[in-house]
């Protein structure tokens, strides 16, 4: 099988401004994103024939198609699990195309997280694993979820907050570069991070990702049909998802090893795949709704050995310089929290070399999903 | 305050509670005990389940100090503590829950400094049926 390494690239991405509050609605917002991917691209939206995106997304398939004047679409596919979905709407888009599907795909996320309201005031719905066993208890946002798993990771490995403000601060430090960025001009000092609230001990305000809205896009197309689009392609080299065996989502307290959870899974898929190593990425957008799961991710990833994901984050490795450097655009902790999708087009900037936090002859991008949830995962390169 | 939205899977292990029981979901055939409870058994695919009682020990595993915002009922609390507890029956059985003074106290009503990881528990229930943990006297 001869698989989907290299077979497509990402041509085109676009994406609106992001702020606390944005006056479009979501469906508007979504059509820009998505119309200015088409023309980073260098392609008309009637030749678009693909969709992916989140089930969360609201803005369907048919509202979107006829507003932006897409033709005939022959593959719509929407992706599960909230921010574990971002990388794969892009996987979907490469596998359909690569099997002929399809031509040109758009991946889109459009989301007023920032004005509108916060998903777990909404106590009817359900969660993969019921709300019966948590919610009653007080267990009420992802925030008090992923606590819980980061006091645990805390006791048994000896990170430190220390070690959650390291991602707090690289992310912080690299919006304080990229105007795009709701934290352009909010420095984060080291005072500030332990001296702020808290929100569920042992998470504080800033280990929490910021709430926006806005909307990205990107485009794909075969690797042979973007040798003929305006940008240097950024091919999808490797991709995969992942939801391990007796996997519980957020609230994975109930299996042998609750420390570690899809990332692992993903990972095993995504290297196998691929043609390089976790040694050969120079640089890496890690799905940050938490700082917590940056340490974790790097774990799953591969980048260090288990446990070693808080002692990872010292000297630096996270900035620009660094071993590897995270999160260039600013992430979800101080770029914009839009499930993710803007590590995706900041990975393809990097590799374009237009980023505005540049790592000096990057070739290799790992792009996550979000991690605690079923997730997904890319390889880019250039 | 929230109720548990209770689905078919999980009816059993609420009416045990509100007798005042702590009994787990276990395999009919394998005997293998699993939770969250589901219809049938990952290691052995039997349908067949049976609900075990457990002695109520625990362990905390880990803990949580929630701070607003928060829905109404909760935020009145805050900060108060969530913690999840291994079995001592049944390590990979672990229960969210509150660590509490006494059955049916206030989810604040233990002061977080004084709660360990490791620290022995002892299962409670509340008024509605609810579990709840109390610190075991060592």
């Amino acid at each position: 099988m001869a698989g989907i390494k290299d077979t497509t690239a990402i041509v085109g991405i676009g994406q609106t401004p992001f702020a606390r509050h944005l006056a479009d609605d979501e469906r508007t917002l979504a059509c820009r994103a998505v119309l200015a991917a088409l023309d980073d691209a260098g392609i008309a939206p009637g030749e678009v024939d693909a969709l992916s995106s989140y089930t969360m997304e609201e803005t369907d398939e048919v509202e979107l198609a006829k507003a932006v004047g897409f033709g005939d679409l022959t593959f719509f596919s929407k992706v599960g699990y909230g921010g574990g979905g971002s990388c794969a709407t892009v996987a979907h888009l490469a596998a359909a195309i690569a099997a002929g599907q399809a031509t040109v795909g758009v991946a889109w996320r459009s989301r007023k997280r920032g004005s509108g309201p916060r998903p777990w005031k909404n106590t009817t719905v359900q969660l993969p694993t019921p709300a019966q066993w948590t919610r009653p208890f007080g267990l009420l946002r992802p925030a008090d979820e992923i606590a819980m798993l980061t006091r645990r990771y805390m006791h048994e490995y000896g990170a430190t907050r220390d070690h959650l403000f390291n991602v707090a601060l690289a992310c912080r430090n690299r919006a304080n570069q990229n105007p795009a960025a709701v934290m352009y001009e909010r420095p984060l000092t080291r005072e500030m991070y332990m001296t702020s609230r808290w929100i569920s001990e042992p998470l504080c305000l800033f280990d929490n990702c910021l709430e926006t809205d806005g909307a990205l896009a990107c485009v794909v197309v075969s690797a042979e049909r973007a040798r003929d689009c305006r940008r240097r392609p950024v091919y999808v080299h490797s991709a995969a998802q992942g939801l391990p065996a007796q996997h519980h989502g957020m609230v994975n307290y109930w299996n042998d090893d609750p420390l570690t959870g899809p990332a692992w899974t993903a990972a095993r898929h995504l290297w196998k795949h691929a043609d390089f190593t976790p040694q050969d990425v120079d640089v890496a957008q890690i799905y940050d709704a938490f700082t917590a799961l940056i340490p974790l991710s790097l774990e799953g990833y591969g980048f260090c050995g288990r446990g070693e994901g808080g002692a990872f984050t010292e000297q630096g490795a996270l900035e620009i310089g660094g071993r590897l450097p995270l999160n260039t655009s600013g992430g979800g902790l101080s770029e914009a929290y839009v499930h993710g999708f803007n590590l995706i087009t900041e990975g393809v900037r990097q590799l374009r070399g237009t980023s505005t936090a540049q790592v000096p002859d990057a070739a290799t991008c790992l792009v996550t999903a979000g991690e605690g949830v079923p997730t997904s995962a890319l390889l880019l390169r250039s | 305050m929230l109720d548990p939205v209770i689905d078919s899977d999980g009816a059993p292990f609420w009416g045990h509670a509100r007798q005042g029981e702590l009994r787990v979901q276990a395999c009919g055939d394998c005997g293998e005990p699993r939770f969250p409870p589901r219809p049938c058994c990952p290691h052995c695919q039997s349908f067949a389940s049976e609900w075990r009682e457990v002695a109520g020990h625990g362990r905390i595993w880990s803990y949580v100090v929630p701070h607003p915002p928060l829905l109404p009922d909760y935020a009145d609390q805050a900060p108060y503590n969530v913690i999840v507890v291994e079995l001592t029956d049944a390590p990979r059985i672990r229960l969210v829950g509150n660590l509490v003074a006494e059955a049916g106290a206030r989810l604040d009503s233990v002061p977080a400094g004084r709660i360990r990881i490791g620290a022995k528990v002892q299962v409670v229930f509340s008024g509605e049926g609810l579990p709840q943990w109390v610190l075991e006297r060592s």
